[in-house]
């Protein structure tokens, strides 16, 4: 079976000094032109910006492509040559069906028209036939459920109206690939499920479906397989949880681990000294990215410097926002006389299934204890940080739901569900 | 009748519609922007309902935008003709031949007022629809070409105002009534071919719209819509017809008023220039269109 996208070394030159010049009026172009014909024309820069280089893929017919990448690394651009917005620089691209396109839901939306003249604009614009939105009208407005709106003008819906509405036409076109790009932003949770649900009746239908975003979950469910894009070049195309992996290494690689030099430049006192920190996986390797099934170990190393109080690590993990998960300190027994000189290394297990994704901070110290006050002896905020991600296979706290759910810690709950007499 | 018309066979209107879907199947290459610029005429019908869409939006939102409505598309021509006659009819007395000079001056602003409006539109129809350049593929030739054939519109509606102004003074149209579109269809190319050039600079250059108000000032006064080209000596009537509004003008109130026919040589000299603009317009639009995207 011949591919359904095919593209053959994409490449996409961009020319900043060009694009600065577009936003000039005439009489910049003309005395640039005068300078020019003078001879007396100042090296003006033209930067060149490869948006994409070289990028070559192929889509299955009926496969679910994903697309990551950080912003600026080309996902965009790629989009755009696909659905023809723009045209690339070289390479060429085969694209076998007609392609529908969510780039940007309620493209020529008019305000003064109601919901219905809407729904036959829109469509016409995103290629329907007239026929075709006719008959698929009733469809249409049902799924956006604004159904007793059609006939107003829409600039009286909320945004949320619009927006359903216009996802709904994108919807109903039933091309035989389908672009996506991001519309999960979009909407409330309930509309965002439906769109993906909307997505997998798609693919279930043997469509081929090129999917742009930033959520990784869905990317690992809903993908067929990955492609990673870095500075407008394919970093990696297989797996879509292999591919996500590495993509979250390489982006949230930094905080995994810190270390000190030597004793001096070390947090501390007299009494102790932190040497490193860093976050570890169960088989003691260090990670950046955990799977929210397993734990995560976070290990100190530090040196006591002299005999004295016992001394003992403490964690407090919180979110990105700063939210606190919780506080933990070392309760074992083991120290409770005193402590003595050497480097000891400590590591605080978090379990399974308790932090929400996302990105966790941890801020360390090592304390000792005067009852009722906690003394602190060294201490670094955000020492580490590691992402927590879920890649939804249904066995975690979110089982099969894909949006959002919020919290600082998601624990996975037992729950007991019977039938009930009455 | 003896002879029996020979119906040539139809297919049925829904295998016709499935034929556009499967039209639709299609296989496309994406490639880098040919070198010289083409206009696919294919591709052209296969969007002609958006074509449709686009001119109905614009007619639609307009009436439901404005107070009046659709009695502006009466009320400016309307009032820009009285201006003229009582300013260059009544104090300047202008010279108009056998006609009378109201008769003779709508039938110079009906023609203008599309013009001026298809010009107007198209020059900025780019911008006006940045938010589907910038999103969605489709040839960029229809948002130009719709802007022209929006005005056609209020053409239609002020007519009667020419009918009324013509009635009252009792001049009736002959048989030759029937070549008065030929003469907007001139009009139509003409705004059409400024319009794809205007339209592609102002992508670049937004001092187009402050260009436009003083160019259709100027146009009036040297299209001989206040007065009749043949009161000028002949040897300025060639160069007048350079200007394609000229011949019009002077074939439109021929065809409507029965005036005196344009000079045929000067009707090509302006159907020439007509013709330039037009392809040399669309030239330059198609060579920058692959790069709308990316400059707007």
């Amino acid at each position: 079976m011949a591919a359904a996208i095919e593209a053959d070394q994409l490449s996409k030159r961009y020319r900043i000094g060009q694009m600065q010049a577009a936003y000039g009026t005439l009489r910049d172009s003309l005395s640039r032109l005068g300078a020019r014909a003078v001879g007396r024309e100042e090296k003006h820069e033209v930067e060149e910006i490869w948006a994409l280089r070289d990028v070559s893929f192929s889509v299955r017919e009926g496969e679910v492509l994903g697309v990551i990448g950080r912003n600026g690394a080309g996902k965009s651009t790629l989009l755009k040559i696909l659905t023809r917005i723009t045209t690339p620089t070289s390479g060429r691209a085969i694209i076998r069906g007609r392609v529908g396109s969510l780039l940007e839901v309620g493209t020529g939306f008019n305000p003064e028209l109601t919901g219905r003249e809407n729904v036959f604009l829109n469509g016409s614009i995103l290629g329907m036939k007239r026929r075709e939105i006719q008959r698929k009208l009733d469809e249409i407005v049902e799924f956006s459920g604004v159904e007793k709106f059609i006939d107003t003008p829409v600039k009286r819906y909320s945004s949320g109206m619009g927006v359903r509405l216009a996802f709904s036409v994108a919807a109903h076109l039933e091309p035989e690939i389908m672009l996506v790009d991001e519309v999960l932003a979009v909407g409330d949770a309930e509309f965002q499920q439906r769109c993906l649900g909307r997505m997998e009746d798609m693919s279930g239908a043997g469509r081929t479906v090129l999917f742009v975003s930033h959520n990784m979950q869905a990317i690992n469910q809903l993908c067929d397989r990955a492609i990673w894009l870095e500075d407008g070049r394919v970093m990696e195309d297989g797996d879509p949880s292999d591919v996500v992996t590495h993509y979250l290494h390489s982006t949230w690689g930094s905080g995994a681990r810190i270390a000190w030099p030597d004793d001096e430049s070390a947090p501390g006192d007299d009494l102790t000294r932190l040497l490193s920190v860093r976050a570890t996986d169960e088989n003691g390797d260090t990670i950046d990215t955990i799977d929210v099934r397993r734990s995560a170990g976070v290990e100190l190393r530090y040196r006591v410097l002299r005999e004295g109080p016992p001394v003992f690590a403490k964690i407090k993990v919180h979110d990105r926002q700063g939210d606190i998960a919780f506080n933990a300190m070392d309760i074992a027994p083991h120290w409770e006389e005193s402590s003595s000189p050497g480097v000891y290394s400590t590591t605080a297990w978090i379990p399974p299934n308790l932090l929400n994704e996302g990105t966790t901070s941890i801020d360390v110290a090592l304390c000792t204890l005067r009852a009722p006050k906690l003394l602190q002896h060294a201490a670094w905020y955000d020492a580490v940080s590691f992402y927590v991600f879920d890649p939804g296979d249904g066995d975690s706290a979110r089982g099969r739901f894909t949006g959002q759910l919020r919290g600082v810690v998601r624990p996975l709950l037992e729950w007991t569900t019977e039938p009930v007499d009455t | 009748m003896s002879t029996k018309l020979e119906l040539p066979q139809h297919a049925p209107e829904h295998e016709a519609a499935e034929g556009h879907l499967e039209a639709d199947r299609r296989t496309f290459v994406i490639k880098p922007a040919r070198r010289w610029p083409h206009l696919d005429v294919r591709e052209l019908w296969h969007y002609r309902e958006l074509l449709f869409r686009l001119v109905w939006r614009d007619v639609v939102v307009r009436y439901k935008q404005t107070f009046l409505g659709v009695a502006w598309a009466i009320l400016v021509p309307a009032m820009t003709a009285t201006v003229y006659i009582v300013v260059f009819g009544r104090f300047a007395k202008f010279p108009h031949g056998n006609t009378p000079y109201p008769v003779l001056v709508v039938a110079g602003v009906v023609p203008m007022q599309y013009f001026a409006a298809a010009v107007g539109n198209s020059s900025s129809s780019l911008m006006a629809n940045l938010a589907l350049v910038t999103k969605v593929y489709f040839p960029r030739v229809l948002l130009p070409l719709g802007a022209v054939l929006v005005p056609i519109i209020d053409l239609l509606v002020a007519l009667p105002v020419q009918i009324t102004v013509m009635a009252i003074y009792g001049s009736w149209p002959n048989g030759d009534v029937v070549f008065a579109p030929l003469f907007i269809g001139l009009a139509l190319v003409t705004a059409l071919g400024i319009g794809f050039l205007l339209s592609t600079i102002n992508v670049r250059w937004r001092d187009v719209p402050y260009m436009i108000p003083v160019f259709l000032q100027i146009l009036p006064l040297v299209s001989g819509v206040m007065y009749s080209l043949n009161e000028i000596p002949e040897k300025w009537q060639w160069l007048f017809a350079l200007n394609p509004m000229s011949t019009v003008i002077a074939g439109w109130r021929w065809a409507v008023l029965g005036e005196v026919a344009p000079h045929w040589g000067q009707a090509a000299v302006s159907v020439s220039v007509s013709a330039l603009l037009f392809f040399g317009g669309l030239a330059v639009f198609r060579a920058f269109e692959p790069r709308f995207a990316d400059t707007i």
